[in-house]
């Protein structure tokens, strides 16, 4: 193959990637954003989204999209009545301390990975796609006969691909409409400005903070459900969607949602091509190592603001 | 109307506020003077309920509204108008009004009346708050506060950096709620114009009350001034 096919295959496999790491990194924003509260134990509710969405898939019984479609409404729900319950019985405890909080969901992070362990064991385990047909994708060339379509013999994708980048955008904008024209979306936004001003106008915030957290891990789980019958479930998946969320929210800028959605598409993008062409070892390097110069450069990240 | 007994409270271990007691009834203006750190943005905050009381409490129609969540304050009919404005400044003015709205399930003749009180905004509906000048943002916040259709109004140096012209506005939005039995208390540096539209006026020094005497009387007698506020 040509280097035009081969960068046509890479872009693919990053945009899938783009599209999990935009709803993670959208959910960990969320949280920050509105909470100031650092959710290191993030990339647990990814993983536990996972590993959910095998649990209910191997219960269901019937065609494999009965499984997959009951995981993708059911898991992030579970997840985020999880995540809502750690926030009354944890993060409230501690006051919503910003080093506190850090500290505590370092402690929940162990602890759901362990459980997992514990109950789900070690191994990885698939979760079968309702429907994944393989298409050949085209590629053109000037030949002999001028202009050409040709089908290269192995660039191709799989529908189920396809889907998953579909559905994160279609859940990227219904987070959008959410934010933007409902009462809630409009009460998260509020106590992200003002919270004192948000009480002192009836707002309760804690009860923000509860769905403001159990949506963020439930954004996540939603990002796991996509992506597991691509990758499987293992209980210790969460590592590298953390460690990405935190490297896209930080290139975006901490709490801005569009920041985070165009950073999570060039450090997936730039992730799956540089994989795909050197090592995914060299991409995670790269993205990093623009992580320190936006630290260091541009601390409020590309689209943040400056702290007043 | 509101009574405050004996309130203590502060910032963690720092006590700010000392046995302050004071009371404002329907149709009345109550003006809290005092220098700068003596304690009025504190007792504002205590009656909002924003701070915990260590003693004391807040009285609003007979109902102790000091051991309610913060969030529940303003449900019971109190505008609050903060210091600095502070409103939602990435919100547009519609969305800030909004909110105002939502605090007490208020209907859209509120929206409208309080529209009909401050034009200029509503020319401005769509733009975010923080894009307003001084005296549309100080209008805006005037309004967020009237949208819960309050019993009391709290207003807390309300005419901060303003024109004259925006001055003698929000006095009249004032004066006007007064007269529809609106209890207010009002925190205020410039004392010329406090005297003319306040009934009372409370002396606050170092989080105690020090005074409390007709705005009246004061008019005529400047001793008090110069003691606790310097002029």
């Amino acid at each position: 193959m040509d280097f035009g096919p081969y960068l046509l295959l890479a872009s693919l496999e990053g945009a899938v990637m783009a599209a999990v790491l935009a709803l993670t990194a959208v959910g960990l924003s969320i949280v920050f954003g509105v909470m100031r509260v650092v959710n290191v134990a993030h990339g647990e509710f990814f993983m536990l989204g996972a590993v959910f969405a095998w649990w209910v898939a191997s219960w269901a019984v019937g065609h494999p999209a009965i499984g997959f479609v009951l995981a993708l409404v059911l898991a992030p729900i579970l997840v985020g009545l999880i995540a809502s319950a750690a926030d009354m019985i944890v993060l409230k405890r501690v006051e919503y301390d910003p080093e506190r909080t850090i500290v505590a969901t370092i402690g929940l992070l162990y602890i759901i990975q362990q459980v997992t362990l514990m109950t789900f064991g070690p191994e990885a385990r698939p979760v079968q796609p309702p429907f994944n047909q393989r298409l050949a994708l085209p590629w053109f060339e000037f030949g002999e006969n001028g202009f050409e379509i040709i089908w290269p013999w192995g660039l191709g994708t799989t529908s189920y691909k396809l889907f998953v980048i579909a559905a994160a955008i279609a859940i990227l904008l219904a987070v959008w409409a959410l934010m933007s024209r409902t009462k809630l979306g409009l009460y998260m936004r509020a106590t992200q400005l003002d919270r004192q001003m948000a009480q002192a106008f009836g707002i309760n915030v804690e009860r923000v903070y509860v769905s403001v957290f159990g949506f963020g891990a439930g954004l996540a789980a939603l990002g796991a459900v996509l992506i597991v019958p691509i990758q499987q479930a293992h209980y210790l998946m969460g590592g590298d969607p953390l460690l990405l969320s935190f490297i896209v929210v930080i290139i975006g800028g901490l709490g801005s949602l569009s920041g985070t959605v165009v950073a999570a598409v060039l450090i997936g993008m730039s992730d799956g091509v540089i994989s795909m062409f050197f090592s995914p070892t060299l991409a995670k390097i790269l993205s990093t190592l623009l992580v320190a110069f936006i630290l260091i450069f541009r601390p409020q990240g590309l689209f943040g603001k400056r702290a007043a | 109307m509101l009574e405050l007994k004996g309130v203590n409270a502060g910032y963690g271990a720092a006590r700010i506020l000392r046995d302050v007691s004071f009371h404002a009834e329907a149709g009345e203006i109550v003006c809290l003077l005092g220098r700068n750190g003596a304690g009025k943005t504190t007792t504002m905050q205590a009656i909002m309920g924003l701070l915990p009381l260590s003693e004391g409490s807040v009285v609003l129609d007979g109902e102790d509204i000091s051991r309610l969540p913060a969030h529940e304050v303003p449900k019971r009919g109190i505008g609050y108008i903060p210091q600095g404005r502070r409103l939602f400044s990435e919100l547009t003015v519609a969305e800030n009004i909004e909110i105002g709205l939502l605090t007490r399930g208020s209907s859209k003749q509120t929206r409208e009346a309080v529209l009909e009180l401050f034009p200029r905004l509503r020319e401005r509906l769509a733009q975010r708050a923080e894009t307003l000048s001084g005296g549309e943002q100080q209008m805006l916040a005037t309004a967020r506060a009237l949208c819960l259709e309050p019993k009391v109004l709290l207003l807390d140096e309300p005419t901060e950096g303003l024109q004259p012209s925006m001055i003698e506005l929000i006095r009249n939005v004032v004066v006007q709620k007064k007269k529809d039995g609106v209890a207010i208390v009002l925190v205020e540096q410039r004392v010329d114009a406090v005297i003319e539209i306040a009934d009372r006026v409370v002396f606050i020094e170092n989080g105690r009350i020090q005074d409390t005497v007709d705005a009246k009387v004061l008019a005529d007698d400047h001793t008090l001034l110069t003691r606790y506020v310097g002029v």
